[in-house]
């Protein structure tokens, strides 16, 4: 996993409650075996009219929204489905950092399992720069996970956050879940033997 | 001893490691597998050059790509053929149980789960999907996990997971007649919210759940996730063993009967206590429609859709003028003149064999209203099996419902069975989000005999008012 230290970059507002993981990826595309390349159906039928064509109301066809690497949203982002994919597709769409100010449990796991930063801040912290971004689109905002420290480039905002210090230090190193689990690998087989489960 | 929730007594009998600031590693006893969110996971796997520590805890089938048209049918669509086909290459000599397409053990993974008999009181139970919740409904911690932890089960048959918070649902009061399950974890959700649960796992309590059998403990606990909790769970009793007993994976003879002794000390101690607390009165609840585009929208049959600028805080009001928007509603419409265009009897909330003979009931010597295509699949193949058994196909074609092969079908749109832009559905699953069962279509959760009601009206109908044959 690519490490997570410090970003800059465009941050796209998308003033909605409740986005859900079939609003992030409809399930249609999740019969694919890989890992990547859902950036192109991310948020699917809200970017695209039904002929196709980009919707030129949506945030992230706004002519002054270009790579963004933030997301700014509403409370609860990321609910219903388990589905990996929405992470996948929102990183595959060059965005690293979410902000809101509540996540799902699973996508917000899902995040830090991807690289993705996902910082949680207050309901009038967040609905101050949903209106920020709103009113100057193409705005841009720096975090420094290190520092727990995220702000507005041109300094009218800094926030700092609140992130668990073991999923800090994973994104900060890049660490694999898998391969630190391993290193308990004698006490997994422990607890198999005293459990009366061994295979 | 300081007394315990069941939650905890779970949690404390699985932990397999623990260091401070750290997650917890929780041992895992059941780990489902499908088709949609496992590839990838395989693929890392191999990547890393690791196996899958214990093939024996784990079960795999087919469910969310499946068409549910007959079996002689061939699978048409070629990436999901090629997910579908994936996985039967993944688990090639891992040792894996597999039910493919055309075996009898075939069904979406949260009904073949309890109903195999694999899934059992006290289990650790996980699955890359988020209605893992349901396997709760036996007395179990089952949650839903992504695809970088299925494949972090699969290499160590371990989670890491921080220690939820506990949330006691406590439901007061026997259920009123014509009330059922789904209208019960309807109303707890219009309640509670769509992130009223988030962080906690729920264990649902008091007379009304007491009473459910256990195909209504698994609709119940199945939404948990809806209310954004990381699982629900429902204390085993007398219905729980009785309904575990015979099956084909769970334990027999004398095994079974010291599994049951070890199963009766799970439930919560008096005096445990909960992070926090809800208390519903059962005799409030009536048959629930949802009026919007998440399940917590919620109408009683008897009242009508609502007006935006009764919602107090603006981000209320935006979204519930947007979900009316979407689905093509005015304020104050009376939910009972709601029209409708499909119904969708199946899904991982309400396909078991239970549903469908409440649905068939129902029906019975009725005819499907003109202009209304409405389907039945159930949960699993043996579901299937024992619905025709009793008859209960017969009694839905005869009122011109279509009877379908076991999968996911139309509950999230992909595979075959979809809604089409703009039309409209009476729906048992659980999730009515945009787009959510075909672009475009708009979703209504409702119950078993109120979907069945609503194919027969052609509109929604209250339920305690109809008239059987």
């Amino acid at each position: 996993m690519e490490p997570f230290t410090k970003l800059s970059g465009v941050a796209a507002p998308l003033d909605r409650v409740n986005v859900d993981t079939d609003q992030i990826i409809p399930a249609v595309h999740l019969k694919r075996i890989e890992r990547t390349g859902y950036g192109q159906f991310l948020f699917g039928p809200l970017r695209f009219n039904a002929d196709g064509e980009p919707n030129p109301d949506f945030i992230l066809n706004h002519p002054s929204i270009q790579n963004p690497k933030f997301l700014v949203a509403g409370r609860n982002f990321g609910c219903g489905s388990s589905r990996e994919h929405a992470p996948w597709a929102l990183e595959d769409y060059g965005f690293r950092c979410i902000i809101a100010p509540s996540f799902a449990d699973i996508f917000y796991n899902n995040c830090f399992q991807n690289g993705l930063l996902p910082v949680v801040l207050l309901e009038e912290q967040v609905a101050a720069l949903m209106d920020k971004l709103k009113q100057q689109p193409g705005a841009t905002l720096s975090v420094d996970l290190e520092a727990q420290r995220l702000w507005s480039d041109d300094g009218e905002f800094v926030f700092s956050f609140e992130v668990d210090p073991f999923r800090k230090r994973c994104l900060l190193d890049g660490l694999d879940d898998i391969g630190l689990t391993l290193l308990h690998e004698d006490k997994i087989s422990d607890y198999e033997r005293r459990m009366g489960v061994a295979g | 001893m300081p007394p315990k929730t069941m939650f905890d007594k779970i949690w404390d009998a699985h932990v397999v490691h623990q260091e401070s600031g750290a997650p917890s590693l929780i041992y895992i006893d059941l780990h489902l597998v499908h088709e949609v969110t496992s590839p990838q996971a395989f693929e890392g796997l191999r990547l890393a050059g690791r196996e899958v520590r214990r093939p024996d805890l784990t079960v795999a089938t087919v469910d969310h790509n499946t068409p549910t048209w007959e079996l002689s049918r061939p699978v048409v669509d070629p990436i999901s053929k090629r997910q579908l086909d994936a996985l039967a290459v993944n688990l090639k000599d891992t040792g894996i149980a597999f039910y493919d397409r055309f075996s009898r053990n075939q069904g979406i993974v949260h009904v073949i789960g309890p109903d195999l008999g694999y899934t059992q009181p006290g289990m650790t139970v996980v699955c890359g999907d988020s209605h893992t919740s349901t396997h709760g409904a036996l007395g179990c911690f089952a949650l839903g996990i992504g695809t970088s932890e299925v494949e972090h089960v699969l290499a160590t048959q371990t989670l890491r997971q921080f220690k939820p918070r506990t949330m006691e649902v406590r439901v007061k009061s026997p259920l009123p007649t014509g009330v059922e399950a789904k209208d019960l974890i309807l109303g707890i959700i219009g309640q509670i919210g769509v992130n009223g649960g988030a962080g906690h796992v729920i264990e649902y309590t008091g007379e009304a759940v007491r009473s459910l059998s256990m195909d209504g403990r698994m609709t119940v606990c199945n939404m948990s996730i809806e209310g954004g909790a990381r699982a629900g769970m429902i204390a085993p009793d007398e219905t729980t063993f009785e309904y575990v007993r015979g099956r084909s994976f769970a334990p027999k003879g004398d095994d079974f009967e010291a599994a049951v002794d070890r199963w009766r000390k799970l439930p919560s101690d008096d005096g445990a206590v909960f992070d926090r607390q809800v208390v519903i009165d059962a005799a409030s609840l009536e048959p629930f429609v949802t009026w919007g585009t998440n399940p917590g929208m919620v109408a009683k049959i008897t009242d009508r859709v609502p007006d935006p600028a009764s919602f107090q805080q603006p981000a209320e009001r935006e979204a519930a003028q947007r979900a009316l928007d979407y689905m093509a509603l005015e304020p104050d419409t009376p939910i009972q003149d709601i029209a409708i265009d499909r119904v969708f009897i199946g899904a991982c909330t309400n396909s078991r064999i239970e549903d469908l003979r409440a649905a068939a009931a129902v029906v019975k010597g009725k005819r499907v209203n003109n202009g209304v295509y409405a389907m039945v699949v159930p949960g699993s193949a043996r579901v299937k099996e024992e619905a025709e058994e009793e008859g209960l196909h017969r009694i839905f074609a005869d009122a011109g419902f279509d009877w379908r092969v076991a999968g996911c079908s139309m509950c999230l749109g992909m595979n075959p069975d979809v809604l089409q832009p703009g039309e409209r559905c009476a729906s048992t699953s659980n999730r009515n989000f945009e787009n959510r069962q075909g672009k475009g279509g708009r979703t209504h959760l409702v119950s078993p005999p109120m979907a069945a009601a609503a194919a027969i009206a052609g509109h929604f109908v209250d339920i305690r008012e109809w008239k059987t044959n």
